[in-house]
């Protein structure tokens, strides 16, 4: 009995300890995101708490100056373009990518994965020298290439997954029902990995809309996105106008969190649905 | 012993065949979209690192006259006549190009290229001679020699200055360039950080994993978010975050100060310990979700069967429980580690001059400095580690796939 209620005691200690480091690691982790929401509403060109007050003139001084207009403009140009071009070719990739048998299938896949894998300094430098030489360095069209090669894998990985969780006897029944393999894949298929192409398409977005080492080789002095213009003055001081740049990343990224998730939850649906 | 016969056989392998071409046909883009904009720029850029094109293009009549000189003595009259003719017949860029190039092995050579270059010779009298009177670094054996061996197609010196040597007689001997740059210390450097990253993770990472996978409700829900939403936040924004709260004026000491805990503000950006918490802070989601899409799919039943056969907590843990998730933080490991290598964003806002990885340097060779010969050997051979991690992890624990976030 007495060693009993000593094993109860040390499970205890050790879960609320366990416990107990767990919320100070959500605080370590959430704080730096959080504190630039209040920060980016000071009255101050101080950032510091308390705030000296709130004001929303830092958001006016971003949404007046035509440099971090431009930069918002090229980062949501950049971003749409990459997405789109990233989903269209990981999505035909991930539905080819499933019909492929196991040797070719491996090969190719470590092929559309090995992007996330190389160092993006890599990357960043490597398309650099390629795309001097072919004139390219400087250009919006450069950086929807090199963005298209970071964003690609994710889309495939994304799509991949619904499709694993997809009965393949419902394209045969489209088929016996005499359909095409056009109509089949449209009215069929599309619906039932839409999920999981938004959800790919999403990344995509994301990915494009905070990369900042390619654009930092690749933009050149023309081309300067949000983060760009984070990056450089950051480098020397971060001013309130920086931080309610960095709000706007963040939020972007927040959307897309809650976005992935609800498609999630919507797969889980569907793929249940389809099961039954 | 085919049930239908051989035709049927035929049709099934003949169907499977159009599949597997009709398959290929929808992969082939983003395969080629990858090989011509990802795999051919990486060949280029690793090919780089031995790449001597920039002094190989600009001097044919040495290259060919001095593949008589048998390198012992001085080289012959041909071979100096055939070097002020190849450099005086390029612009004065490229001749400065070519005298950067060169000084790279020996020092004093760019001067020397380009006092070549705007040498008023006269043709009647040897060129050896006017050469030598004009600098007499010309009748030094060693200058002839550095130019023969940095002459060639391919060079090595690159690579073997990435990691602190070169060639000297044709032996490889430590390095004795004039900027001090030590990149084997910088590599060391690159691997101790993100070691001491990757273990703070791993002691961090795993009790919150573990509560993460056994935690429900809302404050399952509320920890969960509270790892993703740094996931999907901007590397840049959360390394800058970093500066406000950390600086000497900033958030935290201010903080530190009003409650007593300190009297004058503590030092903890621009240095190793803003690098390690903000790397930390980076990674620290990286290792937490996998581990946690492994614990979830514990074996309970494991746990309470060596609990009810009288094992105490610590021996099901370490008997029954960490085994099975074992797997799960050994990938988190690797993947927290080859990530870290490649950090260049957060170490240059947050950390010292002392505190630069790898990337910094390549990233300085490409732009500040312009040396893309050395930026391509830092970056191939940051490269190498990352495989090589990658592919020791593969060997020991299988082909898991594995997922790199950003």
């Amino acid at each position: 009995m007495k060693s009993d209620r000593s094993v109860t005691m040390t499970e205890r200690v050790f879960d609320l300890g366990a416990k107990l480091i767990a919320v100070l690691v959500a605080i370590f982790l959430v704080t730096p995101i959080l504190v630039i929401f209040p920060l980016s509403f000071t009255s101050d060109s101080l950032m510091i708490f308390p705030l000296p007050g709130v004001s929303m003139r830092w958001y006016v001084d971003f949404f007046t100056n035509p440099v971090w207009l431009t930069a918002l403009r090229n980062s949501l140009m950049l971003a749409v373009v990459t997405m789109v071009v990233a989903t269209v070719l990981g999505t035909l990739a991930a539905l080819g990518l499933v019909r492929l048998s196991r040797g070719w299938r491996s090969v190719v896949s470590t092929l559309l994965l090995s992007p996330l894998i190389v160092p993006v300094i890599i990357i960043g430098v490597g398309t650099f020298f390629y795309f001097a030489r072919l004139g390219l360095a400087g250009s919006f069209f450069g950086l929807v290439l090199a963005h298209t090669v970071l964003a690609l894998p994710l889309v495939v990985i994304a799509v991949t997954a619904t499709l694993e969780g997809f009965d393949p006897n419902l394209v045969r029944a489209a088929y016996a029902s005499g359909a095409s393999p056009f109509p089949a894949f449209w009215h069929v298929t599309r619906p039932l990995i839409m999920p999981g192409i938004a959800t790919g398409a999403t990344f995509a977005f994301i990915t494009s809309f905070d990369e900042i080492v390619c654009v930092i080789f690749l933009g050149g002095p023309e081309f300067r996105t949000l983060p760009r213009q984070i990056w450089s003055g950051a480098k020397e001081t971060v001013t309130p106008t920086i931080a309610v740049a960095a709000v706007l990343l963040v939020v972007a990224s927040v959307v897309m969190t809650l976005v992935v998730e609800a498609l999630r939850k919507r797969a889980q649906r569907l793929s249940k649905g389809a099961a039954t | 012993m085919e049930i239908g016969g051989p035709e049927l056989t035929r049709a099934l392998r003949a169907s499977r065949r159009r599949q597997q071409v009709g398959a290929l046909t929808l992969v082939a883009p983003a395969l080629i979209f990858l090989i011509a904009v990802f795999a051919i720029p990486l060949a280029l850029f690793t090919f780089r690192s031995v790449d001597n094109a920039e002094t190989w293009s600009v001097l044919p009549l040495t290259r060919s006259a001095l593949s008589n000189w048998d390198g012992k003595d001085l080289p012959p009259e041909t071979v100096y006549a055939a070097l002020a003719t190849d450099v005086q017949a390029i612009e004065r860029s490229a001749a400065a190009t070519l005298g950067r190039r060169l000084n790279y092995s020996e020092p004093g050579m760019r001067s020397l290229i380009i006092s070549l270059h705007g040498l008023k010779l006269d043709p009647a009298r040897p060129v050896a001679a006017q050469m030598i009177a004009a600098n007499v670094r010309w009748g030094e054996h060693r200058i002839w020699q550095v130019i023969d061996s940095e002459s060639g197609r391919l060079t090595p010196y690159y690579a073997l200055r990435a990691l602190d040597l070169q060639l000297a007689d044709g032996r490889i001997v430590a390095s004795s360039s004039e900027d001090s740059a030590t990149f084997r210390s910088i590599f060391a450097r690159t691997f101790w950080i993100s070691g001491i990253v990757t273990l703070l993770c791993l002691i961090i990472g795993f009790p919150v994993a573990y509560v993460l996978a056994t935690a429900k409700g809302w404050f399952g829900r509320i920890l969960f978010i509270s790892i993703l939403l740094p996931f999907w936040t901007s590397v840049l924004v959360r390394s800058m975050s970093w500066i406000l709260l950390l600086q000497q004026n900033g958030i935290l000491n201010r903080f530190l100060i009003d409650i007593g805990l300190i009297n004058a503000p503590l030092t903890l950006i621009y240095n190793r310990t803003g690098v390690y918490i903000a790397m930390v802070h980076v990674l620290l989601p990286l290792f937490v979700l996998p581990l946690y899409g492994v614990m979830l799919k514990v074996d309970r039943a494991l746990l309470r069967a060596a609990a009810s056969l009288g094992a105490r907590p610590l021996a099901v843990f370490r008997h029954a429980y960490l085994p099975q998730v074992i797997p799960g933080v050994m990938a988190g490991l690797v993947l927290v580690f080859v990530t870290a290598i490649g950090f260049y964003i957060t170490p240059v806002l947050v950390g010292g001059g002392g505190d630069q990885m790898i990337s910094y340097f390549v990233a300085f060779y490409t732009n500040a400095s312009v040396n893309w010969g050395l930026a391509a050997a830092l970056g191939t051979l940051l490269l190498l580690a990352t495989l090589l991690c990658l592919g020791v992890f593969r060997w020991a624990f299988g082909s898991a796939t594995m997922v790199t976030g950003r």
